[in-house]
């Protein structure tokens, strides 16, 4: 018999991994869903997935390449920056999608029960079709460049799980404060645009002397960048120290964020 | 095996008004007390004082309090009362989408809650899409759902255009498509709220017949209505709720006639406050508004009967050129009909001077039993130019006729339909011509 108990939860509850998975059939059809009505009514598509980071590969490599002449660890300066804006995009879209996640399913949240993380959690996942899309441009390009990835390619993965961690862990942080505080909305685009500047995109990590070098893994996407650029492009600084930090960072962001995020889920339905 | 199918204990839910309208907090407001706060703990004044939770304290109220009952296993129970009671909340809280602020429930064995069909349903996205995603969100694994697919099609109708995104579908096929996927859950215990019974009878019948066989293969359902038909036809045991704790329970019957003799229907005579206008210009005021032709001294009129209602009013300054309306509403506020004093005459409306006035009229009635909504109101010159509007007076259209003649309620349509016939016979072409003059 399956006996459910209602009652007042606790403030600080760690996730229900259990239920989680239990729920796993109604992450799968809103990742489908998210995926399938993403480029409906568009002209161009799936092609948006290579047109943004494309075109700001562009730009880059004119203002920051061509003009500022931003040193670029002696590779091309539009592979440099296109496999840094691959990770990015991902990171970017998977932010911005999971903040907006909640606020967006107000009808689903008011009207059934389901681990409320799922929502974000979705909305992250399904950024990765149009990462494998812009990936597989990029590879189209090493190509072009006669760049060929070494066998730090294995790496990748990894550095992929590094950006989605931290998409999600303030995705959900963004989205559980979005639910009360519609002001994340305003917040997100800016906050989005400050962090491409952030991250070593448009110029590289070398600048930096050590020890601020590995201190700069404090933001996560630095690990994803430096990590990018190293696995696929052979640059010469191998960015181990920036990853563990990065690393941290990220899982300690996760942490916090779906803390936050299960101390708020409680009220969702009442304040949304 | 326990034979209780829900315990509730103690149940109590507290609101913040602001949670409930639609105003969001905005940070800065919470920045701004936050600063506030600090300041005055620096000065000194009032260190204890935290203007932030008075403010909360005293905006709050209690949805839920003090709520406990069981419903054993196999039961059917109605759970009755006016808007805002608590029945929706506790529908809520027993369904996980709100959480108790004090007490606890239990529910033993797989529940469903239908607090509206059709839930996450995309217009992007097919029917065949939608049946996936509708009823993973309600709950079932999709293989479940593979398995039953083909019958929630066919329960559908809508197997033609399955492949067809749903914003291209008619309202019909719809609400056609989300009750299929309701249909086909299978728990033990099922939570429905009222917003199942909106929509046309046809669809009513099936909720309720869908309810009946779920019931009668030894489940359990918790109604939450505001129809007293079908609670009566479905429930044995109801709950009556008001203001947020149970004032009655017992067979069906006997809670119903609780409530209808202490609810706004519960007196043939209805003092309007100012809560309940919707909208007001301050020429008017309504006073008081009663059915005249009431049976057994309840907002209430026999079925077919036509509702004699008497309005009494103030009128503050001399106006001219005022129409009056009044109509029956559906619950979820749709109209049946709306009808005017000078519908179907070309003359400008009526001139009221300062004073105190009485006002009669009759509306038609074939509806169909259940509760409905009063509307009446007045505009001046144009219907833009609303003098006042009131829709908060309930009236029952009861089961029978004055003399017991019960209508077919199973009859769909909102209203009673009557149609003439004839017997058949052979066909002759002169019939025709003899008929149509």
């Amino acid at each position: 018999m399956h006996t459910t108990i209602i009652k007042p939860k606790q403030n600080w509850e760690t996730i229900n991994l259990k239920e989680l998975i239990e729920y796993r059939d109604l992450f799968y059809f809103l990742v489908l869903r998210d995926l399938k009505i993403r480029y409906k009514q568009t002209v161009l598509g799936g092609l948006w997935a290579i047109i943004q980071p494309f075109f700001t590969m562009v730009v880059f490599s004119l203002f920051f390449g061509k003009l500022a002449r931003v040193p670029s660890d002696g590779i091309p300066y539009p592979i440099f920056s296109f496999v840094a804006l691959v990770p990015w995009t991902f990171f970017a879209q998977g932010l911005t999608n999971s903040s907006n996640s909640l606020v967006g399913s107000a009808n689903l949240i008011t009207k059934v029960y389901f681990p409320r993380m799922i929502i974000p959690l979705a909305s992250v996942v399904s950024g990765i079709l149009d990462f494998v899309i812009a990936f597989a441009v990029l590879i189209g390009m090493m190509f072009f460049y006669g760049i060929y990835p070494t066998i730090n390619i294995i790496w990748l993965p990894f550095l992929l799980l590094l950006a989605f961690i931290t998409a999600l862990g303030v995705g959900i942080w963004l989205s559980a404060l979005n639910v009360e505080y519609r002001d994340v909305r305003y917040v997100v685009p800016f906050l989005v645009q400050i962090w491409l500047f952030a991250t070593p995109i448009a110029y590289p990590v070398s600048l930096l002397p050590e020890p601020w070098r590995t201190a700069y893994g404090i933001n996560p996407m630095v690990g994803v960048v430096e990590g990018f650029r190293w696995a696929l492009l052979r640059t010469d600084t191998a960015p181990g120290p920036i990853i563990i930090v990065s690393s941290v960072v990220a899982v300690l962001i996760f942490i916090a964020g779906s803390l936050y995020f299960h101390r708020m889920e409680k009220t969702f339905a009442d304040v949304i | 095996m326990s034979d209780i199918a829900i315990r509730v204990k103690n149940l109590s839910k507290l609101y913040y008004i602001g949670e409930r309208q639609q105003h969001h907090r905005m940070l800065r407001d919470t920045i701004a007390e936050f600063v506030k706060r600090i300041y005055k703990k620096i000065i000194g004044i009032e260190p204890k004082k935290q203007p932030f939770n008075n403010n909360r304290q005293s905006s709050s109220f209690w949805a839920l309090k003090d709520i406990s009952f069981e419903v054993a296993r196999g039961e059917i129970v109605g759970i009755i009362g006016r808007n805002g009671a608590g029945k929706s909340t506790l529908l809520k809280i027993l369904s996980k989408i709100t959480q108790p602020t004090e007490g606890y429930a239990e529910i033993n064995g797989r529940a469903s809650s239908l607090l509206e069909i059709g839930i996450g349903f995309h217009p992007e996205l097919t029917g065949r899409e939608n049946i996936f995603l509708n009823g993973a969100i309600l709950g079932m694994k999709k293989n479940e759902i593979k398995a039953r697919f083909d019958e929630i099609v066919d329960f559908s109708e809508v197997e033609k255009f399955i492949d067809t995104p749903i914003k291209y579908y008619s309202s019909g096929m719809y609400v056609r498509l989300a009750f299929a996927v309701v249909a086909h859950l299978e728990p033990e215990i099922l939570l429905v709220d009222e917003v199942l019974a909106v929509g046309d009878i046809e669809f009513q019948k099936k909720c309720i017949g869908k309810m009946e066989k779920v019931a009668h293969e030894g489940n359990t359902v918790l109604i939450v209505s505001h129809n007293m038909s079908s609670i009566r036809a479905l429930c044995t045991r109801a709950l009556l709720f008001d203001n947020g704790c149970i004032k009655t329970t017992g067979q069906t019957d006997d809670v119903i006639n609780v409530y209808l003799s202490t609810n706004t229907i519960g007196s043939a005579e209805r003092v309007i406050s100012d809560s309940d206008y919707l909208s007001k210009e301050n020429k008017i005021s309504i006073k008081r508004i009663s059915l005249l032709n009431n049976a057994m001294d309840t907002f209430s009129v026999y079925w077919r009967e036509p509702i004699k209602i008497a309005m009494e009013m103030e009128v503050f300054e001399d106006i001219d050129n005022v129409t009056f309306g009044a109509g029956l509403k559906m619950l979820d506020g749709s109209w049946i009909y709306c009808t005017h004093h000078n519908d179907y005459s070309t003359s400008p409306g009526w001139s009221l001077k300062t004073g105190f006035y009485i006002i009669k009229f009759t509306l038609q009635n074939e509806l169909k039993p259940g509760v409905y909504k009063l509307a009446v109101g007045a505009h001046q010159e144009h219907y833009m130019n609303n003098l006042f509007h009131i829709e908060s007076v309930y009236i029952e259209i009861l089961g029978h006729t004055k003399d017991g003649v019960t209508p077919l309620i199973y009859n769909p349509g909102i209203i009673n339909g009557k149609s003439i016939w004839e017997e058949p016979k052979i066909f002759q072409p002169s019939d025709l011509n003899n008929d149509n003059p």
